[in-house]
């Protein structure tokens, strides 16, 4: 088991090596660089005209004239070393401030969103399965095409729009203003659950839709074997038949398929927060990818992925644990 | 030992009519072609031919979109801001109108903002011809033509009502639906060429080299898609034409895609080789061009089928989101994520509602894709079966 | 719902088990699909004695996995029994019981099922959940009937598995089944089957997925338990060889009725019905080395084409047209126990 979990702790680390390149060379990617940005920011407006050896100054001043394979070096090893993700050229000031409180936001969101998901399509898909051909599971399966039909940024748009006329408030923003700059207190933390709701709902939308019926096409599969007949012959009550045997099996495609599902909302999540007004990492890459600030936009695309890797590792472990034939044959 | 009985007995007519329409059946039925086995399964699937063929009107409307749109897509009808709908009648107050009419407009101040508000003027009628003439416009660049299927002859004829700047919903929302669709399927293909190259090569050679390809896909998997989407688009230069930035986006969205139909064929491929009935056909000699093609595409044909059927609405939805964010196509390209731009600040959208129309198409056209997928899959699906 | 009768050894229909343990009377078993009623059990008569084993032969579709199925209410929900059906068992407590009457999943038949009767399947794998261990099986089918301590259970359990002949019990009841072979998957089976001492137990075509060898372990085994036990064995198979090492009696089916019972000796030595001849004769010897096998021509009708008459004389060499699709044919008596159900000797 320990082994195992070596094992996969160290494909994360390559993994991620593969990732921090192609990050970098999403950074490289878009034409011109910083220098020639900054001067003309710099200097527009100002009467004076910016020569070429101007920029080369900033570009020198910037380390943006070593080669590619020298600055991405020093790029990681800040990172791995000292966790600094370089300067954030918009801004003045280092991309570590500027994410600064945005990562934990996001992460927020993230749990929300899961917890959110799975607390509803686990019980309801299996439900849906047992009580297969009624009109709960019918109309159950219509509000899923639905929820996968339905884009998020739409949802949450729609949402936006009736809080807006019906309600008569903005769900939108993380804080209502009272608690805008106020320490943090347990009414506050109240407040961001309310607000964090909207979001876990918008994201969680689709990805519920989906694992409700992915449990509910696994539990129908699992009902038909033979080990639930088994069981029923061994004269176990039906509720605990369902829960420990078909139930049992039916969760692990969710815990394998976690890491794809923060995949899928840290995809949505950009639009969703841009049109939200939620001060998180992905409206932060939206902004930073207009601007073209590519270490703000490297650094994201790391984190983000990061957590989508560590997760992958996680539900390893968990589907070790669940399945012992993982555990025991080396996965 | 005698084999059939039946034969030797006295059947009666009715019997043997029984007999007969059974037997015609059975051979059809045992003759078919795969292909013909899956469509007649398909057929059965009222709701999934009810998604194909709103899909197909959608296409229609799309490639046609000129001729059914009673204006082009940039004319600005600067009298008619933000203009609410104008939704045809047949009968109001005043009467019966066999020719559906629309009521004129004008713009009225607003005494307390002072701004200019388009009104609807229930006094005026203007009735709808058509097949009439309006402005030019080309079919697939190589028609001319520039009759419309209605308009009106005096005033404005605004179905789905006007954006800020004037331009007619309708209009631009039946070209964004030939853009919007055109680009998911074109993303499509180069994501399905590409996933056959790039698997077929992994499950074919197996190896050092599947293992390398199995690494870069995870890799590509892992990084949020649409953040990636984004990077690569932001890479797009701002003196690119429409044109270039189109196919551009089509690139992009194809080449992100490929990682998951790769797995698929890739994982088909390695499984199929190994089944009893690959053996049989290699022991009784055939070709492995001949194993390949007939024994072991179809089998895992329907899967790619059904993949590619349900990648559309992503890509859609991507290319939808990205417009959307002004990363992906940029005015004076019209896509359906372009038009959304317009709603997407809350003023907007309390003023004029009906920018929202266009989300409505996307919503349907997914929603169709995701029923016509599972529709294909089900009939394509031999173990499964049908009508349950 | 008709919940147990009393005490008394007569049944609601008036008939009484004659000191056996079960007794089906004109089971009639149908399900519901899109295209109607299907039936696949057309009035079964048996009986199981403690103590003797008997089997039930017939090729796949015959009806008998269905008519045991039916015993410990397991049919799933789009099955009909009708209502003159009658499946009487006797309790370990001497009540009788119609178990037609109980509520699948009601308390009663939960205490029968596993408690009082058991079942084995083909495919001992597929029968254990993959995710929990042999001896969690077992413990949980213990812990269904009896108020015991786990600890307690767990040292049944160890104490079952060596009883069925796996070696190093201890250890394996905290193995997982696909760390065990074949064999020992079957043996665990009969294990978890035996944990609250059931007075019949019932095996679905246990042997069919082993090879001979091993096959003759698990009959032997299964011997031993019942003369050590007493238990009542209903031993559903498609190999008349499996039956005659096995059986005290059998029944013969085909399309969900009975052609043909009797004592194993007289059904194998003396086999009445054409049916039961040509599966006796199909089973290929040394003898008949470089001949052809026997087969019996065609294929069993689906139950939702049910010949008239007699279902087996589409196939039957001797069949008689005007007589035998006509109508199902009386019971005709060799001896007290042996009976058969064909034109050809009314």
């Amino acid at each position: 088991m320990i082994r195992f979990i070596v094992q996969r702790f160290l494909g994360m680390l390559v993994t991620m090596f593969f990732v921090s390149v192609m990050v970098f060379i999403i950074m490289e990617l878009p034409p011109g660089d910083y220098a020639e940005r900054y001067a003309f920011r710099k200097f527009s407006g100002t009467g004076v005209t910016v020569t070429e050896a101007d920029v080369n100054n900033i570009r020198v001043k910037l380390g943006l004239d070593r080669p590619a394979y020298e600055r991405y070096f020093s790029w990681i090893w800040g990172i791995v070393t000292k966790g600094d993700f370089g300067p954030a050229f918009a801004f003045e000031t280092s991309v570590n401030n500027v994410i600064g409180q945005r990562l934990w936001l996001t992460l927020a969101i993230l749990f929300s969103t899961l917890i959110v998901t799975y607390l509803v399509s686990i019980p309801i898909g299996i439900y849906a399965a047992v009580h297969r051909h009624s009109v709960a599971d019918y109309s159950l399966t219509v509000l899923s095409y639905l929820g996968l039909a339905l884009p998020n940024f739409l949802l949450a748009l729609i949402l936006l729009y009736i809080s807006v006329t019906v309600l008569d408030s903005s769900v939108g923003g993380l804080f209502s203003q009272e608690f805008e700059g106020a320490p943090w207190s347990w009414a506050k933390f109240v407040d961001l659950l309310k607000h964090l709701i909207v979001p876990a709902v918008v994201l969680a939308w689709s990805a519920t839709a989906f694992q409700l019926q992915t449990v509910r096409a696994t539990m129908l599969d699992e009902l038909n074997k033979l080990s639930v007949t088994a069981a029923r012959a061994r004269g176990i009550p039906e509720w605990k038949v369902l829960l420990k045997y078909p139930a049992r099996l039916a969760i692990n495609p969710v815990v394998s398929t976690v890491s794809f599902d923060a995949n899928r909302i840290f995809s949505e999540l950009p639009i969703v927060a841009l049109v939200l007004g939620l001060p998180e990492l992905g409206e932060l890459l939206i902004k930073s990818y207009i601007d073209l600030d590519m270490f703000v936009a490297g650094a994201i695309l790391l984190m983000l992925t990061f957590m989508i890797v560590f997760m992958n590792f996680l539900s390893d472990i968990a589907l070790a644990f669940l399945d012992p034939r993982i555990k025991l044959e080396g996965g | 030992m005698s084999t059939n009985e039946l034969s030797q007995r006295e059947l009666t007519q009715q019997d043997r009519a029984v007999q007969e329409r059974e037997s015609q059946e059975a051979l059809r039925y045992y003759s078919a072609t795969q292909w013909q086995l899956v469509w007649w399964r398909f057929r059965r699937h009222k709701l999934a031919m009810a998604g194909g063929l709103f899909l197909a009107l959608l296409a229609f409307l799309g490639i046609f979109a000129e001729f059914f749109g009673p204006y082009s897509g940039v004319t600005r009808n600067t009298d008619y801001l933000l203009g609410p709908p104008q939704i045809p009648r047949f009968w109001d107050e005043n009467g019966f109108s066999l020719r559906p009419f629309v009521y004129g407009v004008t713009t009225e101040r607003d005494p307390v903002t002072l701004r200019r508000i388009p009104t609807i003027d229930r006094e005026v009628r203007h009735p709808i011809r058509f097949f009439v003439r309006g402005e030019p416009y080309t079919v697939l660049k190589v028609i001319e033509s520039d009759i419309h299927l209605f308009g009106v002859e005096e005033g404005t004829v605004h179905l789905f009502g006007t954006d800020p700047l004037g331009r007619d919903l309708f209009t631009r929302t039946l070209i964004a639906t030939r853009t919007s669709l055109s680009i998911g399927v074109l993303g499509v293909l180069i994501a399905f060429v590409l996933a056959l190259i790039i698997g077929g090569v992994a499950g074919y050679f197996g190896g050092w080299i599947d293992y390398g390809i199995q690494r870069l896909t995870e890799i590509v998997r892992v990084i949020p898609v649409i953040p990636l989407y984004m990077g690569l688009a932001a890479a797009f230069p701002r003196e690119w034409s429409t044109q270039q930035i189109y196919f551009a986006m089509t690139l992009i969205l194809g080449l992100v895609g490929w990682p998951t139909l790769a797995r698929r064929i890739r994982g088909q491929l390695l499984t199929l080789r190994t089944e009893d009935y690959v053996v049989a056909a290699q022991i009784a000699g055939a070709s492995a061009a001949r194993i390949i093609g007939r024994h072991l595409l179809p089998a895992f044909a329907s899967y790619i089928i059904v993949d590619l059927v349900i990648s559309f609405p992503y890509l859609i939805l991507s290319e939808t989101a990205l417009s959307f964010v002004q990363l992906g196509l940029r005015p004076p390209d019209i896509s359906w994520g372009i038009l959304l731009q317009d709603a997407q600040n809350i003023r907007a959208i309390e003023q004029a509602p009906w920018l929202f129309i266009p989300a409505a198409f996307v919503v349907t056209a997914v929603l169709s894709f995701t029923i016509l997928g599972d529709g294909v899959r089900d009939a394509a699906d031999p173990y499964t079966v049908s009508g349950s | 719902m008709r919940n147990s009768i009393g005490t008394s050894e007569t049944s609601m229909n008036g008939t009484s088990l004659d000191g056996a343990l079960l007794k089906v009377e004109n089971l009639r078993i149908a399900f519901r699909t899109d295209e109607g009623q299907i039936q696949a059990v057309d009035g079964v008569d048996l009986t199981a004695q403690t103590g003797r084993t008997l089997g039930i032969v017939g090729e796949s579709g015959s009806g008998k996995s269905v008519s045991t199925h039916a015993i410990m209410r397991l049919l799933p929900g789009t099955a009909v029994i009708h209502p003159d059906s009658s499946i009487q068992f006797r309790r370990k407590d001497g009540t009788v019981v119609e178990i037609t009457q109980l509520a699948p999943t009601g308390r009663e038949m939960r205490a029968i099922r596993g408690g009082e009767i058991a079942m084995i399947f083909q495919e001992p794998m597929a029968t254990f959940s993959p995710v929990y261990t042999i001896g969690n099986h077992i413990m949980e089918a213990i812990l269904a009937h009896e108020e015991v301590s786990k600890q307690e259970a767990r040292e049944r359990a160890i104490h079952l598995l060596d009883r069925v002949g796996i070696a190093n019990p201890s250890r394996r009841v905290d193995q997982y089944p696909f760390e065990l072979s074949g064999g020992m998957r079957q043996r665990a089976m009969i294990a978890v089957a035996l944990s609250a001492n059931p007075s019949l137990l019932i095996a679905d075509e246990p042997t069919t997925a082993l090879d001979v060898t091993i096959q003759a372990q698990i009959l032997a085994l299964m011997r031993e338990l019942q003369e050590e036990m007493g238990m009542a064995i209903l031993f559903i198979t498609h190999d008349l060889g499996v039956i005659s090492q096995i059986a005290h009696d059998v029944v013969v089916m085909y399309l969900g009725q009975i052609m043909e019972r009797g004592t194993v000796r007289e059904v194998i030595k003396e086999a009445k019905h054409p049916y039961t001849q040509n599966l006796l004769q199909a089973i290929p010897r040394l003898e008949s080395l470089g001949q052809r096998l026997h087969a019996i021509g065609g294929r069993i009708p689906s139950p939702m084409e049910r010949p008239p008459g007699c279902p087996f004389h589409t196939r039957c060499p001797q069949a008689m047209p005007g007589v035998c699709d006509k109508a199902f044919p009386e019971t005709t008596h060799f001896s007290p126990t042996h009976e058969v159900n064909c034109f050809l000797y009314e």
